[in-house]
């Protein structure tokens, strides 16, 4: 499978809603059935793209929060006012329409347990989201569950509010969840943006030679990235996703 | 946040990984995972790993380390432009390394089948 889902040549896809339904005020989870679905790897994503009668097509890459384990795709779509794609895909879409998209996409944003179990020296895996950048994340916590991996693993996931956490039905005791603007009184987590300090607390060391994968607003990535290397991890072992800045990932 | 011309550059950068839908255009393997040395400061970085600018005019790929272009891509006029100048050498990894993951299923052959003939083309790695 996971050969596959590295090589083989893109073709736009038809795929059907299933489902459409608010995560958070401003996401929405689309749950999608492609048939043919050749697999994929956690942490690939899909080209969607939309076309109007008039023929213009505008294109947009989402991250598969959904493990290679369960058959739909799933999609988390955060609504940005001004865009062209999402507003759409949030709010109009319903369950019984088709959508085009392409995938699966990217082999070098992905993490799972039969890498590792190909790998030999199994190496910890630690994640850090900034946002919505915890959807390719919400796909290798779940793979990871489902497959009961060996390989520890961690998420260190900031939001805005507990409002506002994804996937909620998926993170359980990997995962550290900071909210930065407010949050509950009788919130158990941490508070506060990801800084050095709560780096430092809440994910593996670098003497554990974690794997780092880093997603989310361009801004939150090379912060987070520039302080973990200051921590001590090897650039190397460290990958990216930005998902850009407040304008709709293109 | 300020809005000097600078950040607002550094905003709109992405990864190589979004990259890869685009040149998949082009290429029938996953560059994202290809390693390319940098022509001009001889660094070399996974492409997945460049520095993604996609809304310049052309999709445009730039070194991690000296912020050289290493790649540029358009599509214009119906062509498929690609610039690669700025990649001295580029070494893409044919899928053997995932051929022993346990993971498997029939429909690998026809991709399996197009992957080998390019291994066989493909110059010799360092």
């Amino acid at each position: 499978m996971a050969r596959a889902a590295v090589q083989r040549r893109l073709i736009w896809r038809t795929a059907r809603v299933l489902d459409n339904r608010a995560e958070t005020d401003r996401v929405h989870r689309l749950v999608l059935e492609v048939p043919h679905w050749p697999g994929h790897l956690p942490g690939q994503h899909v080209v969607v793209r939309l076309t109007a009668e008039d023929g213009y097509t505008a294109q947009r890459s989402y991250s598969l929060a959904s493990p290679p384990d369960v058959p739909q795709l799933h999609l988390t779509v955060e609504r940005l006012d001004d865009g062209e794609v999402s507003p759409y895909l949030t709010d109009e879409v319903r369950a019984g329409d088709e959508l085009e998209l392409r995938g699966p996409i990217g082999g070098y944003f992905v993490w799972s347990a039969a890498a590792d179990r190909a790998g030999g020296e199994p190496r910890p895996v630690q994640l850090v989201a900034g946002g919505s950048g915890v959807a390719p994340f919400l796909a290798m916590v779940e793979h990871h569950q489902r497959q009961e991996s060996p390989t520890p693993l961690r998420l260190l996931y900031s939001a805005r509010t507990a409002a506002d956490v994804i996937g909620r039905d998926v993170l359980g005791a990997e995962t550290t969840i900071t909210l930065t603007r407010e949050s509950p009184p009788d919130w158990p987590g941490p508070t506060g943006r990801v800084d050095r300090d709560l780096l430092a607390r809440c994910t593996f060391p670098s003497t554990d030679r974690p794997r780092v994968f880093v997603c989310g607003s361009t801004p939150f990535v090379e912060a987070v990235a520039a302080t973990l290397i200051d921590l001590g991890h090897d650039p190397s072992a460290i990958r990216l996703e930005r998902y850009g800045n407040s304008e709709e990932p293109k | 946040m300020t809005d000097t011309a600078s950040d607002l550059v550094a905003a709109r950068r992405l990864d190589g990984n979004a990259a890869a839908s685009t040149l998949a255009e082009l290429f029938a393997v996953d560059l994202t995972e290809a390693r390319s040395r940098c022509a001009s400061c001889g660094s070399t970085a996974m492409l997945g790993a460049h520095h993604l600018y996609a809304d310049a005019p052309a999709l445009v790929l730039r070194c991690p380390s000296c912020t050289g272009v290493v790649l540029r891509f358009a599509a214009q006029r119906g062509r498929l432009v690609l610039d690669l100048s700025g990649a001295q050498l580029l070494v893409v990894p044919v899928p053997d390394d995932y051929a022993d993951n346990g993971a498997d299923d029939e429909a690998d052959n026809e991709a399996d089948d197009e992957a080998d003939d390019e291994a066989d083309e493909a110059p010799p790695a360092e």
